[in-house]
């Protein structure tokens, strides 16, 4: 494994376009687009203002960076440099801007959600969808790019739009049985919608792309619900991991729970395999311990950590949530599948140190990576089952069902991890600090063992 | 009984109170009996009375009359006194051993009268104590009751309170989506009435400023929304969910036919086992009617399920998986019955096993003794026989097949010698040649020298003459001279020859590898622009793979340089050869 060497990059901006070829960053008000093989800055663009959102089109031509401040969108153009493009959406204001799957149209959300704005880059004409709803997550494009799915609220009641994106033609409109819905995602396929309620009712609707209501699932009552919903690759699992602190996993056919996986604070599953991150401090003399020493040596002296494995049973450590407090933190709130659906990643909100590994063949618990601080982000592989972990400190944590490793980013001025993103390859990934950015390629013969 | 009761009567009054002379006397008798001592009842002067007293007495106790007026004398009748005195006497033990057993009774009743006593006052404390309890136990359930009342009064109450809450909750509920909606309502209002103002408003209007509008990422044009579009739009979506459905049967249909594979082949083992007990049981004689009926059954069933197997109505299907269930009962229970009996054997084996096996066990290991030991004695007899055979003269047959390993293995070093001795012949020969030659040579030579002697001796002799021709010998010298250079020179290439027509034989190999290197000089090509790239890198570390494959790459060229070598060498082989063939 090796480390390239550390870019700037502010509110960590920074993406790889979906060819593979170009790096991304924001910098302040600046674009900068590098070559992902050299690093060497292809392009320099100056934007009008800090940049609070960038993302690449899905032709990887095109760069779109948003103010949200100002309510203002500018987009780049790899091929062209000189061509320049500037939205304003004026005082209406401006919250979310994404691209249409096209690569040729600019979504914007305004502010207080009054509407959506499409803006075409190839006829300048402009479209509004009104009445989108405000949620976890409103709008999704089916992965194929063809259809658009848009959560919308009128007279206190849910509807869900489905767009054709290619002339934005209203395909279907019908309201959905939800009392507050939070949140809709397309299958991977492209055939089924999945919709489900806001967390104070577990309910998960299924909508064909037709509108028909395909299934309806919902596991308990009153109590919270719904935390996060993600399709399987192969879009034949829909895991819903809930407050309860479980994951249910829902098949395609019957669209009924195949299995529950649950989060126990005592692991005595003796066929999953614990790995507990160890760290050893080096050995400083007592004299050594002054307060100038200590604050070097954060920088100075690496903290080692190995993974040890425990012999089941094991006893997690579980942090009792508040329950005077909205937004409690428990149950599971991140819930990913490997590229080929063959493992599920898994965090239990109350157990944030911990992440859990399902075998989806298996059905059952195949590895648990203890940490010693809370996970910031856990993200697959795209293209092998290999699952890389940060927890915010100066290392990057990989399992694989080989095993498990920690690296230590060996970068100066402590380097620490808050996101990372794999490079479409594999070969790579993009390791995200507070203000910095640094590449790690990942070796060959990894894969082999 | 009533004797008794008389002589109790008797002997509680002797005991209590003695106012009778009967009395008296029985007391006084006991002192007499002990002691021996007179009493002063009867005196000279009242013999008579005394007699008739005594008589009076004994006639009294049913006894006979000591003395009878009969006799009319005043002697005593002895005899009858005597009889009489033993018959008191005999009433006196007899009295004193029913004391004696009344004392003993006595005794016994008394202290079983205490027994007694103690005994009800036992069991009085006894119900005292469980009255206590009683009375304790009959609080306690008393309380408890109140308590469950007080329970029952608090659940209830609770109850009430439960679904007073949810009241409470439900309207609150209501009321909030209420409010919800109201505000939401008046939210959108908000909303309709800011995007109004906003869109009247003129000064800061949404605009977009592109440079030059961009082409579609597919090339086409856009398209007016007809409503030929939108049909066109519903036949794609439907035709997506169509082959989703698609897909998905296809997929279904595989799983149904992997699964109905593993059905066939159940059915199949099933058979084939319930068939073999079928046999099983037909030979054993043990089946009835019953079982024959039901095997009948069986072979209909199989019958019928192979056909249900291809058939797809649901009819078919459930008498498949009826059939299916039915043979799975039979096999189970064919199996339980075959685990019972095996148990059962496995039973009747452990109590017979160890008495059987020992012996069995120690029979077979005198049998396998006896057959090492016979074993052994065939071995040593057979070395016995091989040593008798190397030692001795041996027979004929062996001999001579000795003798012919000897000769082939003679032949063979003789053969090779004869190879040796041949090359050194050969090797001679060449010698010789060369040795011949030298000598024809040295003759030529001694020829040419003595033709040139002469000639010299002609010259000197001529020189003598006035005629003088100095260039010829010279000449000839020089010709002779390059001539032994030139011999010199075809024997040293006769073995270069030789090197180089080994070369020329490996040379079609060579070019038969040479038609390899494009394809590898493609990949050459293409790893040459792998490592271009890497190179540029920074802080790349180049991985094993890479590695390797630079290796390779390394590895390409240099093989290429050996070929073009080779390639060279031949070439210039060729052109050596043809000048020292020339």
């Amino acid at each position: 494994m090796n480390f390239s060497e550390v870019f700037k990059q502010s509110n960590q901006l920074c993406k790889v376009s979906p060819d593979g070829k170009y790096l991304a960053t924001c910098v302040q008000y600046r674009l900068v687009v590098r070559d992902v093989g050299t690093l060497q800055i292809l392009q320099l663009y100056t934007c009008l203002d800090q940049i609070s959102h960038m993302d690449w089109s899905s032709d990887s031509l095109f760069i779109l960076c948003a103010m949200y401040k100002r309510g203002l969108v500018q987009v780049w153009s790899l091929e062209q440099p000189d061509w320049h493009c500037k939205i304003d959406e004026g005082s209406i204001g401006l919250v979310s801007s994404r691209w249409s799957p096209d690569g040729r149209h600019i979504l914007n959300t305004t502010e207080f959600h009054l509407r959506v704005t499409v803006w075409s880059l190839c006829t300048k004409a402009v479209s509004y969808i009104k009445y989108p709803k405000a949620c976890q997550k409103g709008i999704d494009f089916s992965r194929d790019g063809c259809y658009m799915a848009l959560a919308e609220r009128r007279d206190c009641k849910d509807f869900v739009s489905v767009f054709v994106c290619d002339d934005w033609h209203l395909l279907r409109h019908f309201e959905t049985e939800t009392q507050d819905l939070a949140g809709l995602e397309w299958s991977p396929n492209g055939c089924v919608l999945a919709v489900w309620d806001s967390c104070l009712e577990y309910k998960v609707l299924l909508y064909s792309l037709d509108g028909r209501l395909l299934s309806t699932y919902s596991a308990y009552e009153w109590s919270l619900g719904v935390k996060s919903v993600t399709w399987s690759p192969s879009s034949q699992f829909l895991a819903i991991g809930s407050y309860d602190e479980k994951v249910r996993i829902l098949n395609h056919i019957t669209w009924k729970k195949i299995t529950q996986f649950e989060h126990p604070a005592t692991i005595s599953n003796t066929k999953a395999v614990v790995y507990k991150e160890v760290v050893k401090r080096p050995a400083v003399g007592s004299d050594d311990l002054s307060l100038h020493n200590i604050t070097i040596g954060t920088t100075l002296f690496n903290t080692q950590s190995k993974y040890e494995i425990c012999p089941t049973p094991v006893q997690l450590p579980v942090v009792k949530p508040d329950p005077d407090r909205a937004n409690p933190k428990i149950g599971v709130s991140t819930v990913a599948f490997s590229s080929d659906s063959r493992y599920l990643a898994t965090k239990n909100d109350n157990m944030a140190n911990v992440v859990w590994v399902w075998d989806m063949q298996k059905m059952s618990l195949e590895a648990v990576l203890e940490q010693t601080s809370a996970v910031r982000c856990l993200q697959w592989d795209p293209r092998r089952p290999r699952l890389a972990v940060c927890t915010g400190n100066t290392k990057l944590y990989l399992w694989s069902p080989a095993g498990c490793v920690s690296v230590q980013v060996p970068t100066e001025g402590g380097f620490q991890v808050q996101s990372l993103n794999w490079h479409c390859s594999g070969d790579s990934l993009i390791l995200l600090g507070k203000e910095q950015l640094c590449l790690c390629y990942m070796d060959h013969d990894q894969e082999d063992k | 009984m009533r004797e008794s009761s008389s002589v109790k009567d008797i002997r509680s009054s002797s005991v209590e109170c003695r106012p009778s002379p009967m009395r008296q006397f029985s007391q006084s008798s006991l002192p007499l009996n002990r002691n021996y001592m007179l009493s002063d009842f009867c005196k000279e002067h009242n013999v008579q009375e005394c007699r008739s007293h005594i008589n009076q007495e004994v006639s009294s106790l049913g006894l006979q009359p000591v003395w009878t007026e009969a006799s009319g004398s005043s002697e005593m009748n002895i005899i009858a006194v005597l009889n009489c005195m033993y018959d008191l006497i005999q009433l006196h033990h007899r009295g004193l051993r029913t004391l004696e057993n009344m004392e003993v009774e006595q005794l016994k009743t008394s202290s079983n009268v205490d027994f007694l006593q103690l005994n009800a006052t036992h069991l009085k404390e006894q119900l005292e104590l469980s009255k206590r309890e009683n009375t304790g136990l009959l609080e306690r359930e008393r309380q408890l009751q109140l308590k469950v009342k007080t329970l029952q009064n608090s659940l209830k109450n609770e109850k009430e309170e439960v679904q007073k809450l949810q009241n409470i909750i439900s309207s609150r509920a209501s009321q909030y989506n209420h409010e919800m909606k109201r505000k939401e309502r008046e939210f959108n209002k908000l909303k309709e009435r800011l995007n109004q103002l906003l869109v009247d408003k003129k000064e800061k209007k949404q605009a977009i400023d592109v440079l030059n509008s961009i082409g579609r990422a597919d090339g086409k044009r856009s398209l007016w929304k007809t409503v030929k579009t939108e049909a066109k739009h519903e036949g794609e979506m439907y035709k997506t969910l169509l082959s989703d459905y698609d897909t998905r049967q296809r997929e279904l249909l595989l799983e149904n036919a992997e699964l109905k594979k593993v059905l066939q082949q159940m059915k199949k083992d099933m058979v084939s086992i319930l068939s073999s007990r079928k046999n099983a049981l037909k030979e054993d004689k043990h089946q009835d009617a019953g079982i024959q009926a039901d095997a009948e059954e069986e072979e209909e069933v199989f019958d019928s399920s192979k056909e249900s197997v291809e058939l797809y109505c649901d009819q078919a299907r459930e008498k498949l998986t009826n059939n299916i269930r039915l043979q799975w009962r039979r096999l189970k229970s064919h199996v339980e019955r075959l685990d019972s009996q095996a148990s059962l054997a496995q039973r009747g084996e452990n109590k017979n096993s160890d008495a059987v096996a020992r012996e069995t066990h120690e029979d077979e290991m005198d049998g396998l003794k006896l057959e090492i030991q016979q074993c052994k004695d065939f071995i040593q007899t057979q070395q016995h026989l091989l040593q008798q055979q190397l030692s001795s003269p041996c027979d004929e047959e062996t001999a001579s097949l000795l003798s012919d390993c000897f000769m082939l293995q003679e032949k063979e070093r003789f053969r090779e010698e004869w190879k040796s001795l041949e090359e050194q012949r050969k090797i001679f020969e060449r010698e010789r040649r060369n040795f011949t030659e030298a000598a024809i040579r040295l003759s030529h030579e001694r020829k040419a020298f003595e033709d040139d002697r002469a000639l010299f001796l002609k010259h000197q002799f001529l020189s003598l003459s006035p005629f003088a021709d100095t260039n010829k010998p010279q000449m000839t010298k020089s010709k002779s001279a390059f001539l032994i250079s030139k011999t010199e020179a075809s024997a040293e290439t006769a073995p270069e020859n030789l090197i180089k027509c080994r070369s020329g034989t490996t040379s079609p190999i060579l070019r038969c590898v040479q038609l390899t290197p494009p394809p590898t000089d493609d990949l050459h090509r293409t790893f040459c622009l792998m490592p271009d790239k890497r190179s540029t890198k920074p802080k790349r570390k180049i991985d094993h793979g890479e590695e390797s494959r630079i290796s390779l790459n390394g590895n390409i060229p240099v093989q290429r340089k050996q070929w073009n070598d080779s390639e060279d060498q031949n070439s210039h082989s060729h052109p050596k050869e043809k000048t020292s063939s020339i």
